[in-house]
């Protein structure tokens, strides 16, 4: 069974965020960039799959501009055995990744495909769930242990009640929860092979889809800056204040 | 010129500063105050090293090493070098003076240690030789086919957790037209040989990377043992010694930038007389400072890398490099102290271990006294008539 797995290029986890001053967008020029971590939870599920036997290839997929080779190149420096860049400079919205994703799960032919449940850029949580839905394929989302059983996978998933368990029948899409595994360190000898491995480049138009947005961004805004707290000296004080001021009850 | 890492660089890179603050950072405080690191833990963090390809990254990769050249492994000192000597030193990197390993020697000796199976000291500095090395006063006697060793070696960093010694002897004398000149021989000693006593040491600082005293009194070595060739002992020294003071600078970049990173938090939100402290001149100049002298140590230690792999680092360069970097992380560090106040003195906090594991960076790899005498020396030379 070959497993892709979907790695996003992202703004790194380390780094405040600023917006730009247009306000179209956050600011990305000389910032450090890295892989989605739900993503790289995804790309070491995918070798531990493969490590068990239960797997026989893993691909590494990323869609945008030409430096997400190097996202890809990460998730082979961890081990995936090949990539795949589905290049474009065009802006990529959910519903767009989800289609370009299945036509390249249409040549592939996985019997499983692994995505974080949201990149932490834009944390939209919407491309697994769309991509189940054009493949027509199960779901497990926000899976926090993945086992796979005789006639299919058992997906344990992370729930507002708790732990949901759920039965999916392959082939099936996975989205990952941050409990799901704790990602491998690339190893040296990995780091090394990474170049060597081979990385095809496609065009959205090799695949049929035409990826323009659907969405328009009217403007991005920073978050209000957080206002320091207040004491009160009384519930009825506070019932009041809930109430006339904040006007949440 | 180009200043970009490659790819490789930068996962390398990545890699081991997830690894150094997720497996060597939680356990600093108890190797503080163990002054070691308790051996079930040390295994444990040296098995995680190997698997990753993290152990022997310095030798070659045809042995089982990571075959990285001398650039891709200052970028690795940096980051090991974040961390406490005393775990840092469990993330392996052999002595390239045993590439000098020859027959049995390279089973018995080099591979166990590229495999982390052996760890080795390096045995020179006596009560009363140092930087002048040549003093040594080891006696090595021939013995038939043996060579009867006596001797007393200090400051033997890791003799106590080394399982086998490189031992440096004086094993006779030459004439020369200059006079009569010591002939030194090294050797392959394992630790458990009769004879063989270490002590280990009380140090201010580096604790887990620990000095000890090793005795030898009627130490019988055979001559398989001989390290290199007898009589020429020193001849093998000097690549290793200038890689020695480079990675010396990469080790003080690392753990100066964390000081920094530390240190520029802590004055951006502790507030004083309503501003942040960073705000008053006093304290931002000393923080530009500390930065552009750690910029500075990070590009002289690039650079001599740099040149190390070329084949052209001059000893000045090395010098000079070690010189500037072991006193830039003591300022650094000191400064850092200044920073935190009251708080840094404490031992809970690691501001002031910092500060002490910085002192030995300017005494070990030669005295700065030694590097300037080494700078001027070669600064004169060209012009003495």
């Amino acid at each position: 069974m070959k497993v892709l797995v979907a790695v996003k290029r992202v703004i790194d986890y380390n780094v405040k965020i600023r917006v730009k001053a247009d306000r179209t967008g956050v600011e990305t020029a000389n910032v450090k960039m890295s892989m989605n971590p739900f993503d790289e939870i995804g790309v070491e599920e995918a070798l531990r799959l493969r490590e068990a036997g239960k797997a026989t290839e893993v691909i590494a997929v990323s869609l945008g501009a030409q430096q997400c080779q190097e996202t890809i190149r990460t998730a082979l420096a961890m081990g995936a055995d090949r990539g795949i860049l589905v290049q474009t400079d065009v802006e990529l919205q959910p519903l767009a990744v989800a289609k370009l994703l299945k036509a390249v799960i249409d040549k592939e032919q996985p019997g499983l495909v692994i995505l974080g449940k949201q990149a932490i850029d834009d944390d939209s949580n919407q491309t697994g769930q769309m991509l189940a839905a054009l493949l027509g394929w199960s779901q497990g989302t926000f899976a926090s242990k993945l086992a796979i059983t005789d006639d299919g996978l058992e997906v344990t998933r992370e729930v507002d009640g708790g732990l949901e368990t759920v039965k999916l029948k392959t082939p099936a899409v996975i989205t990952t929860d941050l409990r799901l595994n704790e990602p491998r360190y690339a190893s040296l000898p990995n780091i090394m092979k990474a170049k060597k491995k081979p990385i095809d480049v496609i065009a959205p138009d090799a695949l049929g889809v035409d990826p323009a947005p659907r969405l328009k961004v009217l403007k991005v805004e920073e978050p209000a800056k957080r206002q320091g707290g207040k004491k009160v000296a009384s519930v009825q004080e506070l019932v009041d204040k809930l109430q006339n001021e904040a006007r949440v009850i | 010129m180009d200043f970009e890492l490659s790819f490789e660089q930068q996962e390398l890179v990545t890699a081991l500063k997830r690894f150094v603050e997720t497996e060597l950072y939680p356990h600093e405080d108890l190797v503080e105050r163990e002054r070691g690191v308790p051996p079930d833990l040390a295994a444990e963090i040296k098995k995680k090293a190997i698997d990753n390809g993290f152990y022997a990254m310095n030798m070659p990769e045809e042995l089982g090493g990571g075959g990285l050249d001398a650039l891709t492994l200052s970028l690795a000192e940096k980051e090991i070098g974040k961390a406490g000597s005393g775990l840092g030193i469990l993330i392996g990197r052999p002595t390239r003076i045993l590439l000098a390993c020859k027959d049995d020697q390279i089973e018995e000796y080099l591979m166990p240690s590229i495999r982390g199976e052996r760890k080795n000291c390096f045995a020179l500095t006596e009560p009363g030789a140092g930087s002048d090395a040549r003093a040594i006063t080891t006696r090595a006697v021939k013995d038939g086919d043996d060579f009867i060793v006596n001797g007393t070696k200090l400051y033997i960093s890791a003799a106590d957790i080394s399982d086998f010694i490189i031992l440096n002897t004086v094993s006779g004398v030459e004439e020369t037209p200059r006079g009569p000149r010591k002939l030194f021989t090294t050797f392959l000693l394992d630790k458990n040989t009769p004879g063989v006593t270490v002590t280990p040491m009380l140090s201010i600082c580096t604790h887990g990377y620990n000095p000890n005293t090793i005795y030898l009194e009627d130490v019988r070595i055979p001559k398989s043992k001989i390290l290199g060739e007898e009589g020429k002992g020193f001849s093998i020294a000097n690549e290793w010694l200038y890689a020695g003071r480079v990675m010396l600078s990469a080790h003080c970049v690392g753990r100066g930038e964390r000081v920094m990173e530390m240190t520029a938090d802590w004055a951006a939100n502790r507030k004083a007389f309503g501003k942040a402290i960073g705000d008053f001149q006093g304290t931002g100049f000393k923080l530009a400072d500390m930065a552009t002298e750690l910029r500075l140590a990070d590009l002289m230690t690039l650079n001599c890398a740099w040149k190390m792999d070329q084949g052209t680092l001059t000893r000045q360069e090395a010098s000079m490099c070690n010189v500037f970097a072991s006193e830039m992380i003591f300022r650094l560090t000191d400064n850092a102290m200044q920073i935190f106040g009251g708080m840094s003195m404490m031992e809970d906090f690691p501001i002031q271990r910092y500060w002490r594991d910085a002192r030995v960076e300017r005494i070990w790899e030669g005295t700065s006294e030694i590097h300037r005498d080494i700078i001027a020396r070669d600064i004169l030379k060209p012009y003495r008539k």
